[in-house]
């Protein structure tokens, strides 16, 4: 803001200002405070703010009771499988959608748009229905394949080579490149900024989701880390919460450095462009 | 541009159209079929017509599960969009103080539900939760929230503002971005103050980017599971049982495809409308920006 402000308006913003970091960073503290406190201090004085010492005791207890590395290792193969093959697959079709002139073409774009509408919420009963059918309930098909393509990962790709020249592709064509060559060699490396900001919300999204696994699976085999930390309360006798916390730490600290590296990508994937 | 052959278009599209009739299309014509008929996974399936809506609308049960979605949702569109149009206004500063701050609200918005349901629910708890404690020292007696059927859905709504107010702020702060400071200080020329400032320039000019947090924010909290499976289950006595959770129940806990499928089509039905109405702001978003 070009406008001056005075001093005292100044104070008061930068006192609103801090209670807002408070409001925010205030649970993360708890969570971290909590973890590192042991059963009798929480049962004796649940909200001292700080533990007596450093007690790594709860995160032992989350690595003996779930397996950690296997469930971050299937979370993190379902999230980066999920979002690399929704750049795969929208990159020919918003190049079709944004530059090829055809019939039909209005009908593709037409279906895309309706499915921005339609959330995993509204089709989990017929797709669960339709995965138990082929018995490929608890499978990693059944994780992936459903997100594989991407109704708003097409649209943005389409909207941002609405906005490259036609010139670049009838020169790579003049040039003798292929179709697919012009897609993913020369068109690609032109919507970076785009891609990488699609692949790391994808990427987020799916690490974090809790409905599509929990629907999805009913064993052990394909379970994700999601999953694992909530099962931590659901099988705590109700004051075990230092182990829970210790579960969440685990579990948001990877979500969170990717924040703090790429928190440019982040926020521009989710601002609307004008 | 003129496509290569007939056919390329078309071998683009292919896995990215047949994905979506298959996983998103295609569902909602099943769900419907579906619901036709009386199903629990095991006995073979019974054709019973309307049967699956009428009983869930005997007894008000839908009418009550469509309110308490739409409640909650209120809340959480409401208190985001006050919170995060607040925030936007008093971070939109150079520095990196405000940067900072902007970051930390924003956070919440990219850490799991599960883990954002799970700290709440510890700070909830009515024995040893730090919110229960302050509210005890405040004189408010022995409280545990999520326990009792007046305070569970709005405190599942707290939470959830907690969770998106960031969101409601980014976006608030793009369209900040756009108000031309020219304006801004022909207005203070004019002798307009902070407050005559933001009413009759900044607030008119932000309308457009209020409609898309608004409608973006009715859908998403219209979908709410996590909070209500993690923290409550539901409960108690069905206070906190919202749309999706309702349908989870029907099929997983009841064994009742007919009954979930009937409440996934009604679900949809909802969804369109406010969908709609979104895609409408949307448009005329793109529009007005060309």
């Amino acid at each position: 803001m070009t406008l001056r402000e005075s001093r005292r308006r100044y104070a008061l913003v930068l006192l609103l200002a801090s209670v807002a970091a408070a409001a925010w960073l205030l649970p993360y503290a708890w969570m971290v405070v909590t973890s590192f406190k042991t059963l009798p201090e929480i049962v004796a004085d649940p909200t001292a703010p700080l533990p007596k010492q450093l007690d790594a005791g709860a995160y032992r207890e989350v690595f003996a009771t779930i397996p950690v590395a296997r469930y971050m290792g299937v979370t993190v193969f379902m999230a980066v499988t999920i979002a690399a093959a929704q750049i795969a697959l929208a990159l020919p079709a918003g190049y079709a959608l944004a530059k090829l002139r055809f019939v039909g073409r209005g009908f593709a774009f037409g279906v895309v748009l309706a499915c921005l509408l339609v959330p995993a919420q509204a089709t989990f009963v017929p797709v669960f229905l339709l995965f138990a059918k082929v018995r490929l309930v608890d499978t990693m098909t059944a994780l992936v394949v459903p997100f594989a393509a991407s109704a708003l990962g097409t649209f943005l790709v389409r909207q941002a080579l609405l906005g490259v020249p036609d010139e670049i592709i009838e020169a790579a064509r003049m040039d003798g490149a292929g179709e697919w060559t012009i897609v993913y060699r020369i068109l690609a490396p032109m919507l970076m900024p785009t891609l990488v900001s699609l692949f790391l919300v994808s990427f987020v999204f799916h690490y974090n989701d809790y409905f599509w696994p929990l629907v999805m699976t009913t064993d052990e085999r394909v379970r994700t880390l999601p999953l694992g930390v909530a099962l931590l309360r659901e099988q705590g006798t109700g004051v075990r919460w230092h182990i829970v916390m210790a579960g969440n730490v685990v579990l948001s600290l990877p979500v969170l450095a990717l924040f703090a590296l790429a928190q440019k990508h982040l926020v521009r994937a989710v601002s609307p462009r004008t | 541009m003129r496509p290569r052959t007939g056919w390329h278009p078309w071998a683009m599209l292919a896995p990215t159209l047949a994905l979506l009739v298959v996983f998103f299309i295609l569902p909602i014509g099943v769900a419907a079929y579906e619901s036709l008929f009386s199903w629990d996974l095991l006995t073979p399936a019974r054709f019973v017509g309307a049967a699956n809506y009428a009983a869930l609308a005997a007894h008000g049960e839908l009418l009550r599960i469509a309110l308490r979605t739409l409640g909650y949702s209120t809340i959480v569109v409401v208190g985001t969009m006050t919170l995060g149009l607040g925030l936007a206004l008093l971070l939109d500063r150079p520095g990196r103080l405000f940067a900072f701050v902007r970051a930390s609200v924003f956070s919440a918005y990219v850490v799991s539900w599960v883990a954002v349901a799970l700290l709440w629910m510890w700070m909830l708890d009515g024995n040893g939760g730090v919110v229960g404690r302050l509210l005890r020292a405040l004189g408010a007696g022995q409280v545990a929230l999520l326990g009792d059927p007046r305070w569970a859905l709005p405190a599942l709504a707290v939470v959830g503002v907690w969770k998106l107010t960031g969101y409601a702020m980014i976006i608030f702060l793009a369209g900040l971005r756009s108000v031309p400071p020219s304006l801004l200080e022909a207005a203070a020329l004019d002798g307009a103050g902070a407050w005559a400032r933001l009413r009759h320039v900044t607030m008119p000019l932000l309308a457009p980017t209020a409609a898309f947090v608004a409608t973006t924010s009715l859908v998403t909290s219209f979908q709410a599971f996590d909070v209500v499976r993690i923290m409550t289950q539901g409960g108690p006595a069905r206070a906190t049982e919202l749309f999706v959770y309702a349908i989870y129940e029907q099929i997983f806990l009841d064994l009742s495809v007919g009954k979930a499928s009937a409440l996934t089509v009604v679900f949809f039905v909802l969804l369109l409308a406010v969908a709609g109405l979104q895609l409408r702001v949307w448009r005329s978003r793109a529009e007005g920006s060309r």
